[in-house]
């Protein structure tokens, strides 16, 4: 437990609206021209807090979320000018930074970028700061051209009164309209009338991602700045014992100091990096590894081979008396499934800058919460709010890594208090990385089903055992000791993730096991186990049941139309039915996860050892579609991820600490191994908007498993793939 | 003191010798477009030319890049112009992130120096590069795009 962040979000919300009330912080820009860069508007005033129209007519558009590839940033901007009416051509953008969203009462609303929420939790309040903007500007022209505001229309940032043919451009009011009152009523448009909202716009930030101009917190450079490297613990809960602080290697210099950082880990700060690594590296640490080092993996997997057989677990799922219905069926079927511990590997190392005086701690960082890390920021400085600011970066991958846990920023702020005035960067080798990250949680899980005589499936008991993310990350969100996000994708109902089959008795219930090593958010979290425990299962009983695999699903899922809809897209786009090339076989998933609906169907062929998959293709429904080319990007990328880990990944414990250290033992999915994914959006556009850099992650591993199960015969259960001698072509 | 020639600029660097190239780029030239991932040649982030060829320079003492023309992403565009990769990068909206995209577009500039127009065999087999967002689909389309703009 050393790195938990004492973060409790609501308590938070609290503390800086308090703070807030007897502040005046102004905009204060960053103080390097890298960071201002960022800050883009400069000095031209803004509409509201999302606009701001300089004078040559560019159109800022001010992001409260993290941008770290899954597009949110430009999906944002779509759903503001949507309603603002303005020339998209000159669309640019900035984040604002967290501690502005204090001082002006968190107008920007929530940091917060996890759980597939960017655009399904913020798309009303950000379309309405859209559709204000335009209100003001046209009301600012109504007095400009002394005419009724009615009489006026606005497209393309141009306000045209039609009765005179007279016009005036935002950027000529902007400044007039800044100064009026906000509109109390706000009409946002018709969703038929949506012409921004719904196009497969460019990205905003491709062509910084392509000269290397773009600034991730790794490339931060202050004046002055010194670098820290910084090694923990290897066994979590462990503590150090001793090291020598006047430590030196003779061939290198520029050492500055060793410093302790909390009580588990040592850091070395010098005027290069690479120096303080190689320092740090030779430097002998004794470390107090405690009862945690006697943990493997072995011993984690008998534990939670025990809980699959408790008497009871913790219930999230109970429809009619499945435990009964399946002493009395006329055929039973159970099957046992495991899935491992993976990590993040956003390919950014975790890091950041921090600068601490007695009056001011700043910190410039990659983070998924800009608004969590600030908290972090004044806990761990000792100073309040109103005196810390976070400057987010650009982030090299985030995938869930960066929203819970900032523990980097913590370490950064400590080592910093202890050369006071001197910004220190940290950065974690790729070792350090690899060994201290939130490894997206290890369980196991029993499923149990029983037919009647004429083989219609009557019960089902999904026993899932294992860690439990939110007791360790969140506990204040756990349900009288339940963790209710265990069950996603098997929920009974509901708009966010709910099971998809019509099954008289249904039990999903958890047993908790939680090992030392830290569970975190990793892409699509819960659903990625859950997909695969339930979807194999599924085409295990289409099996038993003699039925193909497709009709099984159809015939239970009447009442379930959103989930029959995707899986028979998926279905019709793969050529369900029809002969498969010469040597591929074929396979299905369908599952629900992040208010979206979400099926895939592969196409495989097994040669050896060797499984080649030639074509995937993802079908989601996210409710409503704000950019399809950026979805299907999503799509693609999420099956490379869940793909990875079901064949390449896997994280294993020795030790009581994660035996892989760099990518030597933790390979990825190259370029080669591509499958060709053909990615289908099918929005319901029925009020309810889903997340899209998530969910399809979850559909890929079943598909691609049930597909080889159907080439070879042989169904695997334990992953990662590569312990069974597969290997990816 | 090692002198380097990085984008044809010239730089007297004091570092020990057996510094890797990468972080002499990176932090005493301050050319950060070029990214640290793995530290053992993995990953290819870190991806440069040198002499005209992609090398990977976290696992290259600065002392043998000495004396050699080095070409970061920062470099790669010519008389204001972006190089044939960049464009395509750019009109196939290929990065997500974008931190493992300056290797991938410096790796892929050299394939295509070396070989204009590669089959899909031959870039499987050069491209190597690890994109944790999951690019690739976009990262070929955007090589053959770039093939086709030659």
């Amino acid at each position: 437990m050393n790195y938990m962040p004492k973060i409790d979000r609501r308590s938070f919300l609290v503390s800086t609206t308090a703070a807030a009330g007897g502040l005046a912080l102004g905009f204060s820009l960053p103080i390097d021209a890298a960071e201002a860069a960022d800050a883009g508007a400069e000095s031209a005033p803004e509409v509201n807090a999302w606009v701001v129209v300089k004078p040559d007519e560019t159109v800022v558009i001010r992001i409260a979320r993290s941008e770290m590839g899954q597009g949110t940033l430009t999906g944002l901007a779509q759903l503001v000018a949507e309603e603002l009416e303005c020339d998209w051509a000159k669309v640019t953008y900035e984040f604002p930074t967290p501690g502005q969203n204090v001082a002006r009462k968190r107008v920007w609303n929530d940091f917060f970028t996890a759980g597939s929420q960017g655009i399904r939790a913020s798309n009303k309040f950000v379309r309405e700061g859209g559709a204000a903007a335009r209100m003001m500007l046209v009301s600012a022209a109504a007095a400009e051209l002394s005419v009724p505001a009615s009489e006026l229309t606005a497209a393309n940032g141009v306000i045209t009164h039609a009765a005179s043919g007279r016009k005036v451009t935002y950027g000529k009011v902007a400044a007039a309209a800044g100064k009026l009152d906000p509109p109390k009523d706000i009409k946002l448009k018709d969703p038929k009338d949506w012409k921004v909202i719904g196009q497969p716009k460019k990205r905003l930030d491709t062509p910084i991602k392509v000269n290397g101009e773009a600034k991730y917190g790794i490339d931060v450079r202050l004046p002055g700045m010194l670098y820290a490297a910084i090694k923990a613990c290897p066994v979590n809960g462990g503590t150090v014992k001793s090291f020598d602080t006047g430590f030196k290697v003779a061939s290198v210099g520029g050492v500055k100091k060793i410093v302790a950082v909390e009580n588990n880990a040592v850091a070395v700060i010098a005027d290069s990096w690479w120096r303080a690594k190689t320092t740090l590296d030779a430097l002998p640490i004794e470390w107090n590894l405690g009862d945690n080092a006697k943990v493997s993996s072995a011993s984690i997997a008998a534990w939670l081979k025990e809980g699959l057989d408790a008497d009871t677990g913790l219930v999230g799922n109970k429809t009619g008396d499945a435990k009964a219905a399946l002493a009395s069926a006329a055929k039973k079927v159970e099957a046992v499934y495991a899935y491992p511990y993976q990590h993040h590997v956003t390919l950014e190392p975790q890091n950041a800058t921090a600068r601490y005086t007695d009056d001011r701690c700043e910190v410039w960082t990659s983070t998924q919460n800009g608004e969590a890390a600030l908290a972090l920021v004044s806990e761990t400085s000792g100073l309040p709010i109103a005196k810390c600011e976070v400057y987010k970066q650009f982030l090299g991958g985030g995938f869930g890594r960066r929203s819970t846990s900032h523990d980097y920023v913590k370490q950064a702020v400590l080592i910093a208090k202890q050369m006071p005035g001197v910004p220190i960067k940290l950065l974690w080798s790729r070792e350090e990385d690899m060994t201290h990250g939130w490894y997206h949680p290890v369980t196991q899980a029993k499923l149990t089903a029983g037919f009647d005589a004429d083989k219609n499936l009557t019960a089902m008991h999904i026993r899932i055992s294992g860690q439990s993310i939110l007791a360790t990350v969140a506990p204040a969100r756990m349900q009288e000791g339940r963790d209710p996000a265990t069950f996603s994708g098997l929920y009974p109902g509901g708009a966010e993730a709910a099971f998809g089959y019509d099954i008289p008795n249904v039990l999903v219930d958890h047993s908790m096991r939680n090992p030392h090593i830290h569970p975190g958010f990793w892409r699509g979290v819960n659903i990625n186990h859950n997909a695969i425990y339930l979807e194999c299962f599924m085409d295990e009983l289409a099996k038993e049941a003699g039925m193909d695999p497709l009709e099984f699903r159809r015939k239970i899922m009447a009442k379930h139309p959103k989930h029959l809809h995707v899986l028979n897209v998926a279905a019709e786009k793969i050529g369900w039915g029809t002969p498969a090339p010469a040597g591929v076989s074929r396979g299905i998933a369908q599952h629900m996860g992040f208010g979206s609906y979400i099926a895939a169907a592969a196409e495989v062929s097994v040669t050896g050892n060797k499984v080649k998959v030639h074509r995937l293709v993802g079908v989601t429904d996210p409710g409503y579609a704000v950019n399809p080319a950026q979805i299907e990007r999503q799509v693609a990328g999420s099956f490379v991820y869940g793909l990875t880990g079901l064949f390449l990944g896997g994280n294993t414990v020795k030790d009581g600490r994660i035996e892989q250290e760099n990518f030597d033992t933790y390979d990825m999915m190259r370029l080669a191994q591509m499958p060709k994914v053909e990615a289908y959006v099918v929005p319901s556009h029925d009020g309810v908007w889903g997340g899209v850099g998530e969910p399809t992650i979850c559909v890929a591993p079943p598909a691609v498993l049930n597909a080889i199960a159907a080439a070879t015969g042989t169904r695997h259960r334990t992953f990662p793939l590569r312990d069974a001698g597969l290997t990816l072509a | 003191m090692v002198k380097l020639t990085i984008n044809g600029t010239s730089h007297d660097v004091d570092v020990e010798p057996d510094t890797p190239l990468l972080w002499v780029i990176r932090d005493s030239i301050g050319l950060t477009g070029t990214k640290y991932g793995c530290g053992i040649a993995q990953c290819g982030a870190c991806t440069v030319h040198i002499d005209g060829k992609a090398v990977r320079s976290c696992s290259l003492a600065v002392s043998d890049a000495a004396g050699k023309q080095i070409t970061t992403i920062e470099g790669l565009a010519a008389n204001g112009k972006l190089h044939k990769v960049q464009q395509a990068w750019v009109d196939n909206d290929v990065p997500q992130c974008g931190y493992c995209q300056s290797g991938m577009i410096m790796a892929v500039a050299a394939l295509l120096k070396d070989k204009p127009k590669p089959t899909d065999a031959e870039i499987d087999q050069a491209i190597t590069n690890i994109c944790r967002c999951g690019t690739y689909q976009q990262v070929r389309a955007g090589i053959h795009a770039a093939v086709a703009a030659a």
